[in-house]
């Protein structure tokens, strides 16, 4: 059987256990794409040796029939996660040669659900991007091309390779991080779907951290079954992530029944951004429309404080990064750098800072150093944090008003060329994540579903965001909004 | 607020990252733009709001104050740039 790299998890599943695959043939499928995809830049380390041995060893549980959902099944995992001896650089210089003793949560759920490992993925440094731009292993190519050009286009970021790889079908799927948008930003611009779940669901343990109260993993998959499936594998409760929470996590996909009648979908007017291309507000009122179609009530709500999320964002995230890259020090592990006679430790740290983090990350690291500095806390960071609370209450005020979920663009516009966005004051880049960003500062689920095509034949998605803990409920609602949009178009491979 | 080159030199002094002299006017610039987009956040009304300290409504676990891991001193330096004998090596720090 060809292409079975192009099977979705719960296709992919379903043949294992009817015995019409082995998880050692789809493993090959998805390594002879890889090999074939170096154009793409989406895998960065490749594990081949790992994944045949964790596929036999998928297809000996398979055959005495204990299989979990995600057994025998090849996925991508993004370079934020420390996995035990393979190398972990979180997409930075500064962990050049850092491979982990230890494996992630996560990444362990996987693989004790019997999941395979094909490598790791491209992303932004420290996922601090929205482009995949600032890697040190190089920009990650989007599969899609803008109608007949050639012009290398951003898969997005942070989880530029994640995205890349499950559009391009180098793998079945992959795990994702969401800091501000980072799952589903590129999920939306590569025709794949990505869930954010609640913070606090999926562990943040073993995952490189950037802004602590934000970071949240989660699947990025070929439809909304599949990102079910893999996010009850990703999610537990962890007692080495003190902000893990401590609840049952219920079987998302048996919650798919497409029946969505009589939920109370909200649209936020805030959301409805000057400058907005006339093809986004095209495709979230035809989201409207299919959602109505299928039975649920729509209703025009407000989420006032929406304007100020970025620019909290923006004290918040640096802030918390700036203390916890104070850990990448030249020390412990990663890069030191080389120094000249008489350097004592202060000299050790600047140069080994400046030669490891590249320069999104080091402006980064100095605004959050700025805004928690002395004189400067309350004026940016406490403020930021009130108005994070602020924000939050808007969310819970229309959810205790009735709302089921909340029907919103994913992004501002379709991928843009690498490169493009080069010469733009960095804010510009920011406003990627827009629409997005509200979301991690309420902790919130939020999900990316493709629905439609631009005029240059991108894809775009919608975004559904979910009240607190109820990601099954989320999950149902964007399987609904799939079913109506029937979206199936797939890049033509040029690679 | 206005950084200027002097500020965002005290500021890389304090994230520890060497900035070279001649790139300290344009990083100061760049912190101006962001800075200036921040300072939306002047518009907004906070007067009696707490700032958030946990994005969900959960208290922080205890556990008992016992030792659960160790002994592991070969995987903990296993990458680190420079051990010696059991210990991370740095460069002399007291005179």
């Amino acid at each position: 059987m060809s292409d079975l790299n192009k099977l979705g998890l719960a296709e992919a599943r379903d043949k294992l256990r009817a015995k019409e695959v082995t998880s050692v043939e789809l493993t090959q499928a998805c390594l002879d794409a890889i090999e074939g995809a170096g154009a793409l830049n989406a895998f960065v380390h490749n594990t081949p040796d790992l994944a045949l041995e964790q596929a036999k060893a998928a297809d000996a549980r398979i055959a005495q029939g204990d299989a979990p959902n995600m057994c025998g099944l090849p996925l991508g995992i993004k370079d934020l996660f420390c996995t035990k001896g393979v190398p972990s650089q979180a997409a930075s210089g500064i962990l050049e040669g850092f491979v982990p003793e230890y494996e992630s949560t996560i990444t362990q759920n996987l693989f004790d659900a019997g999941a395979v490992m094909l490598g790791k993925l491209n992303m932004d440094e420290f996922a601090m991007g929205s482009s995949n731009e600032t890697s040190v292993y190089g920009n990650a190519v989007s599969p899609w091309r803008r109608g007949n050009e050639d012009t290398p286009l951003t898969p997005g970021g942070s989880s530029g390779g994640s995205a890349s790889a499950v559009a391009a079908d180098l793998c079945l799927a992959a795990t994702g991080t969401d800091t501000g948008g980072s799952i589903r930003q590129p999920a939306a611009f590569t025709g794949i779907t990505g869930i954010k779940p609640t913070y606090g669901r999926c562990s943040r343990w073993g995952v490189v951290a950037f802004a602590s109260s934000l970071d949240q993993a989660g699947p990025m998959t070929k439809n909304v079954r599949d990102a079910a499936i893999m996010l009850e594998t990703m999610c537990s409760h962890d007692p080495k992530d003190s902000t893990s929470a401590d609840i049952p996590v219920p079987n998302f996909e048996a919650m798919l029944t497409g029946d969505i009648r009589g939920k109370k979908i909200g649209i936020p007017k805030e959301y409805h951004m000057d400058g907005m291309p006339a093809e986004i507000d095209a495709l979230w009122a035809e989201g409207r429309d299919m959602l109505k179609a299928a039975g649920a009530e729509i209703v025009d709500i407000s989420l006032p404080h929406t304007k100020y999320a970025l620019p909290a964002y923006y004290v918040i995230a640096p802030a918390e990064a700036s203390s916890n890259l104070a850990r990448y020090d030249g020390v412990r592990y990663g890069h030191r750098a080389t120094l000249a006679a008489g350097d004592g430790i202060t000299e050790m740290y600047e140069k080994t800072r400046a030669e490891g983090f590249g320069h999104e990350v080091q402006r980064r690291v100095m605004v959050g150093t700025y805004v928690l500095s002395a004189g400067f806390y309350d004026a940016y960071y406490n403020r930021a944090r009130k108005v994070r609370a602020l924000i939050k209450k808007d969310f819970d005020d229309v959810f205790a008003a009735g709302i089921d979920a909340i029907l919103t663009p994913a992004t501002p516009s379709a991928a843009f060329g690498l490169g493009e966005m080069t010469d733009e004051d960095p804010v510009k880049m920011y406003l990627n994540d827009v629409f997005t960003v509200t979301v991690n500062l309420a902790g919130l689920p939020g999900i990316a579903v493709p629905t439609g095509l631009d005029a240059q034949g991108l894809p775009l998605g919608l975004q559904l965001i979910g009240r607190p803990w109820e990601e099954g409920d989320l999950l149902n609602t964007a399987y609904a909004l799939e079913q109506a949009a029937g979206f199936v178009a797939k890049p033509a491979k040029w690679w | 607020m206005s950084i200027d080159k002097d500020t965002a030199a005290r500021v890389a002094k304090l994230a520890r990252i060497k900035v070279e002299e001649d790139a300290l006017p344009a990083l100061a610039q760049e912190f101006n733009t962001i800075l200036g987009f921040i300072e939306q956040l002047n518009e907004v009304d906070v007067e009696g709001v707490e700032p958030m300290t946990s994005v969900t409504p959960m208290r922080l676990k205890r556990r008992e104050d016992v030792v659960t891991d160790g002994n592991q001193q070969d995987k903990i330096l296993s990458n680190a740039p420079d051990a010696r004998e059991g210990f991370f090596a740095v460069p002399k720090v007291v005179e």
